[in-house]
């Protein structure tokens, strides 16, 4: 055996052709209503379910002056009794169709993620439709979300990752909604009112930034009907997005005590927009600096040196604005070391680029890890619903390989010199680093 | 509503949905596993040692979990690291874990990559190699991973504790990834004896899920793990078992990291047995009425809705293990209820539902969701093969898996009152309180 070993593995190399997603462009259907409501969806009877991922562009970023928090809390409300229903008489009748309903806020945008069974689909979407188009916002209910939110608001105060992402997010971008958390502030949380979740509703929920997939045991003319019933009497339009803000991260090392044994570091400058046509060399990039565990951030921190456990980099494009992050933690007598190799491996990428070795290596794994993704249901919609909000077409997914593909060393390192650097990466510690002050 | 749920039972009941599974077992007594999904082009391969953190030996406490680590350094043909590069060079991703009954290896990848999974799977099965090097540096990685996960957590040092507490005897009590000082005490040798002993095909159980045929998996496995020699004489799984437990043991932890109190209370529990599954479904089921939505569960209605103690509440079962398993509890109080107040809340809901029984509404809701699992599981075929190996490596057999759905329908109303009269027993349970730091409470923003 292990004389063939060595063979095998180079035959598998050199044929490491690619994977098509299960998925191809002429399976995902555009789905448009009556009244005008677009859908993407992927039919497929194997199992009788259906997913459902319905997102609305603005998210968090629409709370109003002095009401942060309010769609945070109005998303995890909608549930909490809606139409003749109360908290319990809903989540009862829900349980009831033994279907999954889950509402979550982000940054730029809000979600519902469905599952409902094909025998009581109807029944499953009359009821969501009354979360989505009658929610009650009850006193209590909104009094007892409001605790829950208050507790992660308590708790974060506590959490060095939280203590390290917040201070990251107000140096980065100050009074813009990104600068701070959508969980709200004590006060803030404390003052909102059951009329502000029906404002907050009306603002969030409009159908002129909402975005649909499908995908499971559903035709396109099933789909067409369920769309305009679920989602036709919403509100059209929702009030101006946020401005466009450039990160203000200019270098330097920020401390925060904290008596842990570990530090928490987290790091960024300003990154590149998800629609910079110079976007896939800059993903591909990031995917060698700090992807997988062969990239070159876990081979030189926890690989060769043994300072941590994990560590990362990431393209974080918002809407209004793109940072790089990254983030790791190391006990208090290394982080200074592991901050020390970061850097160098920031100049090193910035000064040197990558090899044509590197590059392909990365091709092959994000061409072939692509296909993987596409494993259910509800990941499928959620992938189909983001493509959509980055504006790419259906057949994306099957040019999507051949772009990351046709990426060049001389294109990638030219993205690398514009993307990365080194002066102005900013690290924010938070622990009881040695040997190690803000500066 | 009533009419509906009808549909449902009719509907749910159809026997087309299972899971094609396929096993087998090679000569070297390696059992195989094959479950078949064939909507993508995508396999997971995963290999379970039937050893886990509770096999180790006195004060080598994380030797389980710290060769999981050491068997991603090198073999006779590769080289440190190449094993996870080769998976990720074909677009796929691999990782392992390490639990008191089992240690599990798993690549996740397109079906085509399948062999080349199993060769370096089988390679690294009885061929590890390790420098003193690799050793040391990869003992500092499982350090950070134990200060990351654990030292730096409050409620992660809790848990341990309670856990050190509920087991006076049996190495359940003792952390999987370790204590920090033996940790720091591992060395090449112990990971190799460990390794030796225990790596083996005739202690190995194989799963395969996704797009593949069961024919070709298993000329594959004939292939690859077929040649492997069984370990003789692979001594028979027995831990040291708890003396009864004569008096409740209670414990109060406080750390100024923490925000939210809570208090969580676990009683010892019968696990599921091979055969005889039927008073672990009981109190699987007991878990979900009493603490399993917060809306409609018993424990949140009375503590969240009825009388609002409670921010959070919850109670669960963990049943999935070699030996004994446990029953908890645990509750959040909202501020101005504290932690003795939320306790007796928890108490008097506890006896309530004792006296009053299920109720039978609630219980044809939650076996209406029982039946949809069957359906909504389907599109997971990697949590299925996960089932699939944690259950076999802990003694269940292909049926007791197979069957486990079947087991929680048909518990009854009057299991489940019988398995609550029997698991809420105070002298067999643990109490933990865990609080902020009040003399040093944060200056707030």
């Amino acid at each position: 055996m292990r004389q063939i070993f060595k063979p095998i593995l180079g035959a598998a190399l050199l044929c490491a052709s690619l994977v098509n997603p299960a998925v191809a462009m002429n399976e995902v259907q555009e789905v448009t209503s009556d009244s005008g409501i677009t859908a993407w969806l992927v039919e497929d009877h194997t199992i009788p379910f259906t997913a459902l991922e319905l997102r609305f562009r603005g998210g968090t970023s629409l709370d109003r002056e002095g009401k942060r928090g309010e769609i945070n809390l109005m998303m995890a409300t909608l549930e909490e009794g809606a139409g003749d229903l109360d908290a319990q008489g809903f989540a009862k009748a829900r349980d009831s169709l033994a279907a999954g309903f889950t509402f979550d806020s982000y940054a730029d945008s809000v979600s519902v993620s469905a599952k409902f069974l094909t025998e009581n689909r109807d029944e499953a979407m009359a009821l969501l439709r009354t979360a989505l188009l009658e929610p009650r916002f009850d006193e209590t209910a909104v009094d007892r979300v409001r605790g829950q939110v208050e507790s992660i608001i308590q708790s974060n105060m506590t959490s060095p990752n939280d203590i390290a992402s917040k201070a990251l997010n107000a140096q980065a971008f100050g009074d813009h909604p990104y600068g701070t958390s959508s969980n709200g502030t004590f006060e803030t949380v404390a003052s909102l009112t059951p009329d502000d979740m029906r404002t907050a509703h009306k603002r969030a929920l409009v159908k002129d930034r909402l975005y649909v997939a499908a995908v499971g045991d559903i035709t396109g003319s099933e789909l067409a009907i369920l769309l305009d019933k679920l989602l036709g009497d919403l509100p059209e339009g929702g009030p101006d997005l946020p401005e466009q803000i450039t990160p203000n991260l200019q270098g330097g090392i920020n401390v925060i005590p904290f008596d842990t044994p570990q530090s928490v570091v987290m790091f960024g400058h300003s990154g590149i927009p998800r629609d910079d046509p110079n976007f896939i060399p800059a993903y591909i990039a990031n995917e060698i600096l700090g992807g997988t565990r062969e990239s070159r951030l876990m081979q030189e921190v926890r690989e060769k040196r043994g300072l941590t456990y994990g560590i990362g980099a990431y393209l974080v494009p918002y809407d209004h604005s793109e940072v790089v992050l990254g983030q790791f933690s190391s006990s208090n007598s290394v982080v200074r070391e592991s901050i020390d190799v970061v850097q160098q491996e920031w100049a090193r990428l910035a000064r040197e680029g990558v090899s044509a070795a590197e590059l392909e290596a990365a091709q092959t794994y994000l061409t072939g890890a692509y296909a993987l993704r596409f494993d259910g249901n509800a990941p499928i919609a959620s992938i189909l619903v983001g493509m959509q909000m980055t504006g790419l077409e259906r057949d994306y997914i099957l040019h999507r390989n051949d772009l990351i593909n046709a990426v060049t060393v001389d294109e990638i390192n030219a993205v690398i010199q514009d993307l990365y650097k080194p002066d102005e990466l900013t690290f924010f510690v938070v622990g009881q680093p040695e040997g190690l002050k803000s500066e | 509503m009533k009419s509906l749920l009808s549909i449902i039972v009719l509907g749910l009941s159809a026997p087309a949905l299972a899971a094609d599974v396929t096993n087998f077992e090679l000569e070297n007594g390696m059992d195989v596993v094959v479950i078949e999904d064939h909507r993508a082009p995508v396999v997971v391969h995963t290999v379970w040692y039937k050893v886990g953190a509770a096999d180790e030996v006195a004060g080598k406490s994380g030797i389980a979990h710290f060769l999981e680590h050491l068997m991603f350094k090198g073999t006779d043909t590769l080289d440190a690291g190449e094993l996870s590069a080769t998976v990720t060079r074909n677009g796929g991703s691999d990782n392992a874990f390490t639990s008191w009954d089992y240690t599990a290896y798993y690549q996740r990848v397109a079906a085509d990559r399948l062999p080349l999974m199993m060769e370096m799977e089988a390679d690294r099965m009885r061929g590890l190699q390790m420098t003193e090097d690799d050793v040391a540096t990869e003992r500092n990685i499982v350090l950070e991973e134990r200060n990351q996960r654990t030292d730096s957590d409050p409620s992660a040092l809790f848990r341990e504790q309670m856990r050190a507490a509920q087991f006076l005897n049996h190495p359940y009590g003792t952390p999987i990834i370790g204590w920090r000082h033996e940790i720091e005490q591992l060395n090449r040798d112990d990971a190799f004896a460990f390794y030796r002993q225990y790596y083996a095909p005739n202690n190995a159980i194989l799963v395969v899920a996704g797009d593949v045929d069961p024919q070709e998996v298993k000329a594959l496995a004939e292939t690859h793990y077929g040649p492997i020699e069984p370990t003789v004489d692979l001594p028979e799984r027995m831990r040291p078992t708890e003396p009864p437990q004569l008096v409740e043991r209670r414990m109060t932890m406080i750390d100024p990291q923490v925000s939210q109190p809570y208090m969580t209370r676990s009683y010892l529990a019968t696990e599921r047995n091979p055969g005889d599954q039927s008073e672990a479904a009981a109190l699987e089921v007991l878990a979900s009425l009493l603490g399993g939505d917060g809306a409609t569960s018993y424990l949140g209605r009375k503590l969240m809705f009825d009388d609002p103690k409670a921010i959070f509440v919850s109670a669960f079962y963990n049943g999935a293990s070699l030996d004994i398993g446990s029953f908890g509890l645990v509750i959040a109080p909202v501020p101005g209820v504290s932690l003795e107040d939320a306790e007796i809340a928890v108490d008097d809901a506890i006896e309530t539902f004792l006296s009053e029984g299920v109720d039978l509404e609630q219980f044809e809701r939650l076996k209406t969701q029982l039946r949809a699992s069957r359906i909504y599981q389907l599109d997971n075929v990697e949590s299925l093969a996960r089932r699939y190996g944690a259950e076999l490596t802990i003694g269940l057999s292909i049926d007791d898996v197979q069957s486990w759905p079947d087991a929680l329908e048909a518990v009854t109303p009057d299991d489940v009152m019988k398995a609550a009269q029997r698991v809420f027993d105070k002298s067999n349970s643990v109490t933990g309180f865990l609080l902020p730091d009040e003399t040093s409470q944060e200056a707030g923003e």
